[in-house]
Parts: C-alpha cells; structure tokens; sequence
C-alpha cells in the first residue's frame, strides 16, 4: 500500500477558477514588494468580479481597480513607495465607485489575527481619538475588569482566500518564505478559509531539498490549498533576495493612469493574454532576476 | 557664517526632538527627519535605535541615497512583522513625519482631501499607521513650506490623534498621546501652550512671529520668550554631510535658502 502523496499543485488558471465573484480575497504582500501579481494578473484575465479586496495594497490594488473587479476595498494605504500616489487606486477613489473600510495598518493586522483565531474582534486603542470608527462603522467595547476602558472592537478580517507569493514551496504546500521582511503573510494565510500560494521554486518534497531552512515555513501546510510555480510572480514588485522591484515598469503604469487614463487600452502592456506572454514582454526571466533589490 | 543652509539648521533644530529619548526606535520618515534621527543617535543621544529603512536595525545609521545594498550592518531585526508588537503598540518609538495637513488640535491627515469618504476629491496615502502612531508613542513632524494649506484650523479627516477634546471618546485610554515638537522652513513650534495649543517656541533667524502666524490657518500661542532657533555646530554640520553624501537635502526647502536670510 501506498502512502497518499498530497499534491497541491494548480495552475493559476485553476486558482482564479477556485474564486468565485463577490468573494472577499486577501493579497498579500506590502505596498511594491512581495506582491502575487502572477495570480493578480490571471484574475485580471478572468471574468470575476465584485470582489471584496483586503489588501496593504500597491499594484495589485490599483490594477484590480482600474479594472472594476473591486467592489470594495479594505486598506491601511495603496502606495509604491517611490511613486508614493498610486495612481489608478486614486482615479477609483475620487470617481466615487468604491466601497472603502479605511483601517490604520496595525488594525488591519489584528483584524486578520481575529479572523485567524475564530473571534468576532480584537480590542485595541487604535483608531480612538481619530475619524476611523465613525467612517467605517466600528464599534466599541468595554473592558469587563476594573480599568473598564473604552476600546475599538477591530472586526474580523474574514478571507474566503488568500493568494501569497513566496520563495518556495514544495507540492504539498509546505513553503518557506524568506526575505528581510516577511510583512503580514503568514496571517493572510491564517485569516482564509483558502489560500493559495505562487512561488519563485517549487520542489517534490521539501526535506529533500532545503531541510536546513525549515524555519522559514512561517505557516503550515494546512493553510495552503493549492501551490503554483510562477518564477518572477512578484513582477513588477520586489521578491528579495530573488529579484527588486522594477521602478521602470511601475513608473509606465503610473504615468498611463493618466496617458491614456483608459485602463482597457493599456491593460494588453500591464497584464498580457498570458504569464509566458507577459514575462517575454518584460524581457524574460534574466530581466526580472537582474533587477536590484531596493536600498532605502 | 552664510554657507549654513536653511535646511541643515532645520535637521538640526528636528535631531533635538530625539534628545534623550532613551532606547526607542526613532522613526525619521523624509530626508530631514532621517538626518535629525541619525544626527541625534551619532551626537547627543547614541541609545537610540533605528531602522536602515527596511527590516534592519543598524548602530551606525546608513547615509541617504544610492550605495550598495550591502552597505547597511544589521545588528538587529525590527521588520514590519513586528513593528506593531515591538515598536508601536509598545510606545518604544518616536516617529517624526510630514502629513498633508496639521489642524490647531494637533490633528493629522494623509487620507484625503475635500468631497467626502465615499468620493473624495483628491485621494492620498491612506492612514496609514498613524492612528496607531499617535495613541501609543511620541510624534513630531517636519514641514518644508509652511503655509495654510498645512497648517488649517480643522484637518479633512483625522488620521491622527491630536488634543481636540470632542474627540476625547469617553472611557478611552489617551495617557499615551504625546505629540512632541513641529519644525518648519520658519520656526520651531511646541504644543505647550494653554490646553495643549501650539506654540512658536524660537523662531529661525530674521523670521517674526506675524510672519508665521501668518501663514498659519489658526491661531498660535507663543512662549514666554521666543527665542532665535539655534544654529547647527561645527560638528552637527559634519555629520549632516557624512549622512547625505549626494546632498539630498538641497532639494527639500524651496530654492535652499541660507539659514540666515540676506538682510
């Protein structure tokens, strides 16, 4: 008799086919960097749509937005650092067609934390004092023990999936994510019913391969549903120690919010009928691994 | 005397922010804010900690601009995965930042502004961590161009906590609220005066105190005695330059004036 072998892998076409519109989806990621913009691009490619996006949002925000996949967005900030504005997320906004939960970024992180662990909320001071609560409708609690302090209840952040990029993974989803800064991944990953990881390499058993950096699986197996790999998936954002960001690249998207401004004229240059398409277009993977890791 | 710049005596009057401020992460987020914090930790206050502005704490604080990746020497790790456990939520931390707008409470935004939440009419960053920030640590904040644009009496949306008290939600823990110091192009200012108002502590060399208010969309207070803000040492000067060898910094103040303006 044989051992059953968990086999995870997908293409990211059966990724995007596991989603289902109206979903609310989590991206992880930060801004420009560790971004799954491989499976962000395959969702642009599809025909899903009034997404809930739960997002410290860069590209893939502003991408999925210019294209009206977003009925909502939850965000602490949508931002590529260097071009500090992301432009199509701005157009999205002031043309009033999306629903926002504006939250600051470590209540975003423990309304992910909450949705983790099963609770309906984490307390927290965050927000007190400032226009959050009021705009998005967050209540408070009281603390039962003699303090009886007033606190923000931060609601669950409850993800029907998470897509994650990262470094590598084997076939059962053991992955290893590594880097100087691993950002809020791990709990994207807790925060799902689903979630869904592309990485730079993908191997049959992980122990056969890497045993020596079993400490970079920061989360188990049993988070991850489905694995695929899509080398320089992080492409345009950052994806160290592999590859940096490509400025170039973020700034022509930038400046086609503007020139033309018409998402549907320019998405052919940012997305591609297909990855292979989309990475030759780029210059091909020597391109990608060639970009230099970010200094601040 | 005339070689000092506007700007370098503004990082100076900014690194006095950080003067003993002990063991916390300080946060200088923009040129001059990065120089004041690596300027206060190489000068007057050495326990300070800092970030090499990604996930790495570094003893020597790494210079502006290019270099090579490399170039940084961790000696510890405070990436953004813990910043919140170790950093923020923990008021180990004294950040000094630029927002869109300041209101007369201390108020900051960065969110939006104009139209409403649903459509606003120009968006910007988000809140970013700033609610955070501002409940739990220290904050003070930089302006390059003072004007009333920055300075107005109520912010569009409030992204940080200030003093204003029909924000003060009852039962709320707000002991933590701690804004600092605020440096522009033309003076430094405390939040000192009656009921947390904002005062002109010193004023830059040869600006007045109507200039400022002026400039001002609400009403300041001023210290008993105003002083002139103080320029920049011989070796402050030194490590400003070390810090910005491609003198990144000239482009933060319009024109990059003298410090001491042609009589």
């Amino acid at each position: 008799m044989t051992a059953r072998m968990l086999d995870k892998r997908m293409s990211a076409g059966d990724i995007v086919a596991q989603l289902s519109d109206g979903m609310t989806i989590g991206i992880g990621g930060w801004g420009p960097r560790r971004k799954p913009m491989a499976l962000v691009r395959e969702i642009l490619r599809s025909d899903l749509k009034d997404l809930t996006v739960v997002a410290y949002g860069g590209a893939d925000v502003g991408m999925l937005c210019a294209a009206g996949k977003v009925r909502k967005l939850v965000f602490a900030f949508v931002s590529l650092d260097a071009i500090p504005l992301e432009p199509w997320f701005r157009k999205a906004r002031e043309s009033g067609a999306l629903e926002v939960l504006e939250l600051d970024e470590g209540m975003f992180q423990w309304g992910l934390k909450a949705a983790a662990f099963g609770l309906p909320f984490l307390p927290t001071r965050v927000g007190l004092g400032t226009d959050l609560a009021e705009l998005g409708g967050l209540k408070t609690v009281q603390s039962p023990y003699d303090d009886a302090e007033t606190l923000i209840a931060m609601p669950a952040l409850k993800l029907d999936a998470a897509l994650i990029h990262v470094n590598r993974s084997d076939w059962r989803g053991n992955v290893q994510v590594f880097g100087p800064d691993i950002y809020y991944d791990e709990w994207f990953a807790r925060a799902a019913a689903k979630s869904f990881v592309s990485c730079e390499e993908l191997v049959d058993r992980m122990e056969d391969h890497y045993p020596d950096n079993a400490a970079a699986n920061v989360f188990e197996r049993c988070f991850v549903s489905g694995v695929v790999e899509m080398p320089c998936g992080a492409h345009p954002s950052s994806m160290p120690p592999h590859y940096g960001w490509d400025m170039k690249a973020f700034k022509a998207y930038a400046d086609s919010a503007r020139d033309p401004g018409d998402w549907e004229a320019v998405k052919d240059r940012f997305v591609g009928a297909s990855e292979a398409e989309y990475l030759a277009n780029i210059g091909g993977k020597e391109a990608v691994t060639g970009l230099p890791l970010p200094i601040f | 005397m005339s070689d000092i710049t506007l700007v370098d005596l503004c990082i100076f009057a900014c690194s006095e922010a950080f003067r003993d401020n002990g063991e916390i992460v300080a946060t200088g987020v923009g040129p001059v804010p990065r120089l004041a914090a690596g300027l206060a930790k190489l000068t007057h206050t050495p326990e300070l900690m800092m970030t090499d502005g990604e996930a790495y704490l570094v003893e020597q604080p790494v210079p502006l601009g290019p270099r090579a990746y490399d170039a940084r020497k961790p000696a510890g790790h405070l990436p953004f995965s813990r910043f919140f456990d170790s950093a923020v939520w923990s008021g180990r931390r004294h950040a000094m930042v630029t927002p869109t707008q300041l209101d007369r409470f201390g108020q900051i935004n960065l969110s939006y502004m104009g139209g409403t939440y649903q459509k606003p009419k120009t968006q910007m960053l988000g809140v970013r961590g700033f609610p955070g920030n501002t409940i739990y640590h220290p904050n003070s904040f930089f302006f390059p161009a003072h004007g009333p644009r920055v300075f107005v009496p109520e912010v569009d949306m409030i992204s940080g906590v200030g003093y204003n008290p029909a924000k003060r939600t009852p039962g709320g823990n707000f002991s933590a609220v701690d804004l600092r110091v605020i440096v522009t192009n033309l003076c430094v200012m405390d939040f000192a005066g009656p009921e947390n108002a904002i005062r002109v502590v010193s004023l830059h060399p040869g600006v007045t105190f109507d200039e400022v208010q002026a400039a001002t969309g609400f009403e300041l207070a001023q210290a008993g005695t105003m002083t002139e803000t103080a320029m920049p040492s011989v070796e402050a000067l030194e490590v400003i330059a070390a810090l910005d060898p491609h003198n990144i910094r000239a482009s933060v103040i319009k024109d990059n004036p003298p410090a001491v303006r042609a009589a």
